[in-house]
């Protein structure tokens, strides 16, 4: 007599992710054997395994494997923190990329690079002071006895509006080779990550990652609005502003390294709702679409486009169209 | 009735950003008792039950549960003993009504402890008494007004609180429909719950309360039984309306009949 309640809508949300992470495991495969010199992607499983192709390991293992898992989970961490901030500001626009975060990291990166002079030796440690003291930034003028969706972005929307003319004037300043390696990161690049730098960042998302998972109760429960979500028991600021932390956290980080990759943040949440068909944004198929979205992209950077193009160009770009067709959409239903 | 309070609202001021609603104004809830809160519109009711169920911090006063200051109590601990319909909400898009009434269960669930045959049995159980178990896998956005109003109550219900606040429980829900959830909420009552409601209709606060709270501009003017509280003068002073009060028929309860002019003759 006692049939599970809620059946269907368990189901659609549990094998959607399974696919997806399906999906990044082939594109993985397939993206270490593609370049000028081509590995079969049985060599590549093979590898992966253990396994020793003679120079085609050297390829595969220290050349692109680096470049495959940053895409991987850089995508995964901004899919992740888009549906954070999306869900906090209850908005499709309020992804960290549109509210200012990224933006700010490439202030703080480049702050850095005009105080040392130097193009990659301690950005990340700047980029992460950026983006945090930009988040912190936006939370305090944007609150008013708890903080509204709608007043962050537009907050957030102004502090990107000026601090990219900051990072336009500090670009000026710097001499032109220093202002070209600037200016790649700038784009948002995952070509020329080692694993030194890797290492670090996939263990902070780890944690970010592992803090997610105890928020995410909170999370769906402030989607029910802060009445519902204090009567049935959440510390509704305090969980707001956990997860406020910890979505700045996974941006800060990917942006440290990566750069400001546009675009992941503000669509995965978007396709894996309605991939789900799930109520609000899902946490794991965000993170997983956006790690799809960014391999793919990368992909696409690499090999598609005739002289290759940092990452970041190529979701600026489907962003761009993507962002369009949201405001217009948006534009035809308030009229 | 007995003065047993777990619940009470001592001396409170309850304002919000630049107004102040209620100034150092107390409410005792009797214990296992079904009261129910009338006033007219932006009287304050909602502000107090908000109040009480620990989503708004008086400015001044205390509201205590089982003597603390229930400010100071963990909020997954008060969401165990108070459960709360709120007036409005929000669902997020595409929700379904298992889904939803699933979340009702926040308080009994933890890091580790997570969905368990108590949760089922809770949900199943709130959505059977609502009349809502069809409904558990249609989309919440999809409803009527009425159903989505029974679908909410089946979230407070899931929650399975000894204390039940419910904020205009009734509203969107036709003739029968009221009755039908009024019926529900007496049985709960009856098997123990400690009750207040906020309702409109004065014929209903006649007949199901047995401790009338009537507030007027964020106080609280008269407290009883409704056969004693409800008079024609102190209908005609809160709500400014010229009545009549009859015996109900049905009930042997006041039955408030207005002596208004504009009908048709
Ligand atoms: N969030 C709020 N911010 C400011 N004022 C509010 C808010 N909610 C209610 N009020 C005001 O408080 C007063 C009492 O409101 P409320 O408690 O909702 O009345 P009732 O439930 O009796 O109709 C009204 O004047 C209303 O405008
Ligand atoms: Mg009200």
């Amino acid at each position: 007599m006692s049939v599970p309640l809620l059946s269907r809508a368990r189901r659609a949300s549990s094998t959607v992710p399974v696919v997806l992470a399906v999906a990044c495991l082939l594109l993985a495969v397939v993206a270490l054997g593609l370049g000028t010199f081509p590995v079969s992607p049985w060599s590549v499983v093979t590898i992966l395994l253990g396994g020793d192709e003679g120079f085609a390991t050297t390829v595969v293992r220290d050349f692109r494997l680096p470049r495959v898992l940053a895409a991987l989970v850089f995508g995964g961490a901004l899919g992740a923190a888009g549906a954070v901030f999306q869900s906090l500001t209850r908005n499709p626009l309020g992804s960290p990329d549109v509210i200012g975060f990224s933006t700010g990291a490439y202030t703080g990166a480049l702050v850095v690079i005009t105080v040392t002079g130097q193009a990659f030796a301690s950005t990340a440690i700047g980029a992460l002071a950026g983006g945090l003291v930009t988040a912190l930034v936006v939370y305090v003028l944007a609150w008013r006895g708890g903080v509204q969706g709608f007043r962050l972005i537009v907050v957030g929307v102004a502090v990107t509006a000026l601090l990219s003319a900051v990072n336009s004037y500090l670009l000026l300043r710097v001499d032109t080779q220093t202002a070209v390696g600037a200016a790649i990161w700038g784009a948002g690049s995952i070509s020329l990550v080692q694993w030194d730098a890797l290492l670090p960042a996939v263990v902070a998302l780890g944690v970010a990652g592992v803090a997610l998972g105890a928020l995410h109760r909170g999370l769906r429960q402030l989607e029910l609005g802060d009445d519902a979500a204090r009567a049935h028991g959440v510390a509704t600021e305090p969980v707001r502003l956990a997860l406020l932390v910890v979505g700045v956290a996974l941006t800060a980080v990917t942006t440290a390294v990566a750069g400001p990759v546009a675009f992941v943040a503000l669509a995965a949440p978007q396709v894996a709702a309605r991939l789900t068909r799930s109520a609000g944004l899902p946490l794991v198929a965000s993170a997983l679409t956006g790690a799809l979205l960014l391999l793919g992209a990368d992909q696409v950077a690499q090999h598609v486009v005739p002289k290759e193009v940092p990452v970041g160009t190529v979701t600026v770009v489907v962003g761009g169209v993507y962002l369009l067709w949201l405001l217009v959409r948006g534009a035809r239903r308030a009229s | 009735m007995s003065a047993e309070s777990r619940l009470s609202a001592e001396a409170v001021t309850l304002a919000y950003e630049h107004r102040t609603v209620s100034r150092d104004v107390t409410l005792r809830i009797p214990d296992r008792g079904f009261t129910v809160v009338v006033g007219p519109n932006a009287c304050g009711k909602s502000t107090m039950l908000r109040a009480l169920a620990r989503l708004l911090r008086p400015q001044a006063g205390e509201v205590l549960l089982d003597g603390k200051a229930l400010h100071t109590v963990r909020p997954r601990d008060a969401a165990r003993q108070i459960g709360l319909l709120p007036q409005s909400s929000t669902t997020p898009d595409g929700i379904v009504v298992a889904d939803l009434v699933a979340r009702g269960r926040y308080a009994h669930q933890g890091l580790l402890r997570r969905w368990s045959s108590e949760d089922e049995d809770a949900v199943r159980e709130a959505m059977e008494t609502t009349g809502t178990a069809e409904l558990a896998e249609r989309r919440v956005d999809e409803l009527s007004g009425g159903q989505r109003q029974r679908v909410q109550m089946a979230t407070v219900l899931a929650q399975r609180t000894p204390l039940l606040l419910l904020d205009e429980p009734t509203t969107y829900l036709d003739i029968a429909h009221q009755i039908e959830l009024l019926d529900l909420v007496a049985r709960l009552h009856r098997q123990g719950t400690t009750v207040v409601a906020v309702l409109h209709d004065l014929q209903h606060a006649a007949r199901y309360a047995d401790h009338l709270v009537v507030m007027s501009d964020g106080d609280v003017v008269a407290t009883g039984d409704p056969s004693l509280v409800l008079t024609a003068e102190l209908v005609e002073r809160v709500f400014g309306l010229p009545c009549l009060v009859i015996e109900d028929p049905v009930s042997g309860t006041p039955l408030v009949v207005p002596r208004s002019e504009g009908f048709r003759a």
